[in-house]
């Protein structure tokens, strides 16, 4: 399994008719796709146009920009976002990198212990234990900082694995070259191990960059301040704008919050899933 | 009565090294028995005894037991892990542990632990202080901001469940036992025979059987009460709807896009564009479509078909089947992604006589397609069931916020419910509990069934 896309072209040739395909295949991707385009036609519209069920774009595409964007600073929402989101992501990275080479390229006392530690955690999501958290970081006086949306996300278990399954597949003697040049573990990460793993830390990066930009329960609690919240929770003071519930801005605003993860996702998708069969094979 | 718990540990220790263990000796035995006691005796002595204090119920005595078996076995695995080392066996699959070293700096010996130290750091805090936390909570009636708590030892938990310990005692034990009749049953019988086909039917019923019981034992409510049998209810419906269809869906478009024609890779990504969309932003989605005076669904059902829709916010079923809809659009893509990547390990010229011959299409699909991809199936089911557990809660609290009557309030929105909305910590923190228990039961299933195997969950 050398990644998705070389495979597909050898296999699955679809002999005689293709059109059935094409048709169910186009047919399948448009409902898929309906609740986006009909936000999107929804965005479009004024109130009294969304009730008079106009199925073509509407007028006030520019009213409920500007309601969202400028009135509600949905601008400073999608800045706290991608905040968290690349805080995160590039620590977990980090984290999980420095975790992986201690795991393969060290021989050390109670490592079976360490790595059954740090194992036992996939099986305990924070929402479980999501009230204790709760208490415990409003103790430390953080709430409505972007420390508390950080800093307990930083390490992963998912991570670690997917680094220390990755270099010990690796070829064993790019340590005895390194250790023949003097190389620190540090040197050796950056110009050995780093350059033969982006896939990997594409994989990783996009898994965690979606689920982090994605998070909504822990920042609905910890974050009350409306100019400190990120845009999942943003969206949820949208329901109510103007006294009464207005459909457009709210579904504009969904699809704004959708767009980053979105494009990084649809961008990164062949690397994405290259560094999944890394993972996977195992 | 703790005296009953601790004699009943000494006795399962050595029946436990007789069981499990390859060369048991008296040592042995009598080693496993200490442990077992040891294991036992630690969570009452931990709760001040208050399981067994004058006031508790016959169902608290119960739940004390319960802690005191689970200790008590967790103290004997560890003294088996160190029994096998001693025999020189591997503790576990060299996969488990960190045994792979390809190679070692020689270096000092803290480098390592720098290394790992900022994971350690941050699990311990965030993650092994918050659970052990979430523990205590749920032994006490504690207010969010208070500072004063009251210890209610097993009231949080005894309050989730019925009152009879028999009973509580009985339906777990009458669903084990079916459980185990039925795989006596099946293995009885050889593989294409009618004795067969009924032996999988009993399997089947064998392990609805199991869901019963757990419904069985949670209070309908009154007499002081919590009705937390609606939440179990909803939490399954919920859940396993959410996985069937999510799954289903996900493998059969899967199976229709995997086939090379031209424009394959834009078919893809449209198809599995959904991943990268918030569980909170398909609660918005599907909030609109279905929406009583605004929605597109209400308005066509009564244009093109002349059918009064009521409102889904206020009608249990199509409130359920709401939420069920918009999780599962949201968790297609990933599926679609998944079985994508599964089917390419599927044989392909299996695959492709699975395809040409029209007749037998479903047949070969059941035959070749489907055990191929069981290993995947498996792992999307854990990783479904995990998100049907958790990330609903953002789509619920834009859909529904739990209504009508709490028919939509699951098992984790109504632990934030409970422990921030009405600031019942403790309450809140047993639920917790209870959730955890089934995250571990899920995931120790897992273990045992697939071995180590990349996880790609969230955290």
């Amino acid at each position: 399994m050398a990644g998705l896309t070389p495979g597909v072209q050898r296999r699955g040739m679809v002999r005689g008719r293709k059109w059935p395909y094409h048709v169910s295949l186009t047919l399948t991707a448009f409902v898929i796709a309906f609740p986006l385009l009909y936000a999107s036609l929804i965005a479009t519209q004024s109130q009294s146009e969304i009730f008079s069920f106009q199925l073509t774009p509407g007028s006030a595409l520019r009213s409920n920009f500007e309601a969202v964007w400028v009135k509600r600073d949905f601008a400073g929402a999608m800045w706290n976002s991608v905040q968290m989101s690349v805080l995160v992501t590039a620590g977990k990275t980090v984290l999980s990198l420095l975790a992986g080479l201690a795991f393969v390229y060290f021989k050390f006392r109670f490592k079976w212990f360490i790595f059954f530690f740090v194992l036992v955690t996939l099986m305990m999501p924070t929402e479980v234990m999501i009230l204790a958290m709760f208490r415990m970081v409003s103790g430390f006086g953080w709430q409505d900082t972007m420390t508390a949306l950080v800093v307990p996300f930083l390490a992963s278990a998912t991570g670690a694995f997917l680094f220390r399954q990755h270099f010990a597949n690796l070829p064993g003697d790019l340590l005895e070259a390194a250790q023949i040049d003097g190389a620190t573990p540090i040197k050796f990460l950056t110009r050995v191990l780093i350059p033969v793993s982006w896939n990997v830390i594409a994989a990783l990066f996009v898994i965690q960059f979606v689920y982090t930009w994605n998070m909504f329960l822990w920042p609905s609690l910890i974050v009350r301040d409306e100019s400190r919240s990120v845009v999942q929770v943003a969206l949820q003071t949208l329901t109510n704008t103007e006294g009464a519930l207005t459909y457009g801005p709210l579904m504009l605003a969904a699809i704004i919050a959708s767009i980053p993860p979105a494009i990084f996702f649809v961008l990164m998708q062949k690397r994405f899933m290259s560094g999944f069969a890394i993972g996977q094979d195992k | 009565m703790l005296i009953l718990g601790l004699i009943a540990a000494a006795l399962l220790g050595p029946l436990f090294v007789w069981r499990t263990n390859d060369n048991p000796s008296v040592q042995r035995y009598g080693i496993a028995s200490a442990v077992a006691v040891a294991g036992a005796a630690v969570t009452p002595l931990a709760m001040g005894q208050c399981g067994f204090s004058s006031v508790a119920t016959g169902v608290d005595h119960l739940l004390a037991y319960g802690l005191m078996a689970t200790a008590s076995l967790l103290a004997l695995l560890g003294a088996r892990a160190l029994f096998d080392r001693a025999d020189g066996k591997k503790v576990t699959s060299g996969a488990m542990t960190g045994e792979i070293s390809t190679g070692g700096f020689r270096m000092g010996w803290w480098v390592p632990w720098v290394l790992l130290s900022p994971t350690l750091v941050i699990l311990v805090v965030f993650l092994y202080a918050p659970a052990v936390q979430t523990f205590t909570l749920s032994t006490q009636l504690t207010r969010l901001g208070a500072p004063k708590s009251i210890d209610v030892c097993f009231g949080n938990f005894s309050e989730l469940l019925i009152t009879d310990p028999f009973k509580l005692v009985a339906y777990p034990l009458l669903a084990i036992g079916a459980v185990y009749a039925a795989r006596f049953f099946v293995r009885r019988t050889s593989p294409g025979t009618a004795g067969r086909r009924w032996a999988d039917l009993a399997a089947v019923v064998a392990m609805l059987s199991v869901f019963v019981a757990l419904y069985a034992m949670f209070s309908p409510g009154g007499g002081g009460q919590v009705a937390y049998r609606p939440v179990y209810l909803n939490t399954v419906i919920i859940s396993v709807g959410i996985v069937a269809l999510g799954m289903s869906g996900g493998l059969a478009i899967a199976y229709l896009a995997f086939r090379q024609i031209g424009g394959g890779a834009i078919y893809r990504t449209l198809l599995i564009w959904p991943y990268a969309i918030s569980p909170a932003v398909a609660g918005v989605l599907f909030f609109m479509i279905f929406d009583p005076t605004a929605g597109i669904f209400q308005h066509s059902m009564e244009v093109v078909f002349g059918i009064d829709v009521p409102n889904y916010r206020e009608n249990a079923v199509l409130a359920q089947t709401a939420i069920i809809l918009a999780s599962a659009w949201k968790i297609l893509g990933y599926n679609i992604l998944f079985y994508l990547a599964g089917l390419q390990t599927v044989p392909i010229d299996q695959i492709e006589a699975a395809i040409i011959d029209g007749a037998g299409t479903w047949q070969r699909f059941k035959k070749v397609v489907l055990p191929a991809l069981s290993p995947m199936t498996f792992f999307l089911l854990v990783t479904n069931l995990t998100y049907a557990f958790f990330e609903v809660y953002a789509t619920i609290d834009f859909m529904t916020k739990g209504a009508p009557a709490g028919k939509t309030s699951v098992a984790i929105y109504e632990i934030i419910r409970v422990g921030v909305n009405n600031g019942d910590l403790g309450r809140g923190a047993a639920q917790s509990v209870l959730l955890f228990i089934a995250i571990i039961g899920i995931t120790l299933w897992q273990f045992r069934t697939s071995g180590s195997r990349v996880s790609y969950g969230g955290s």
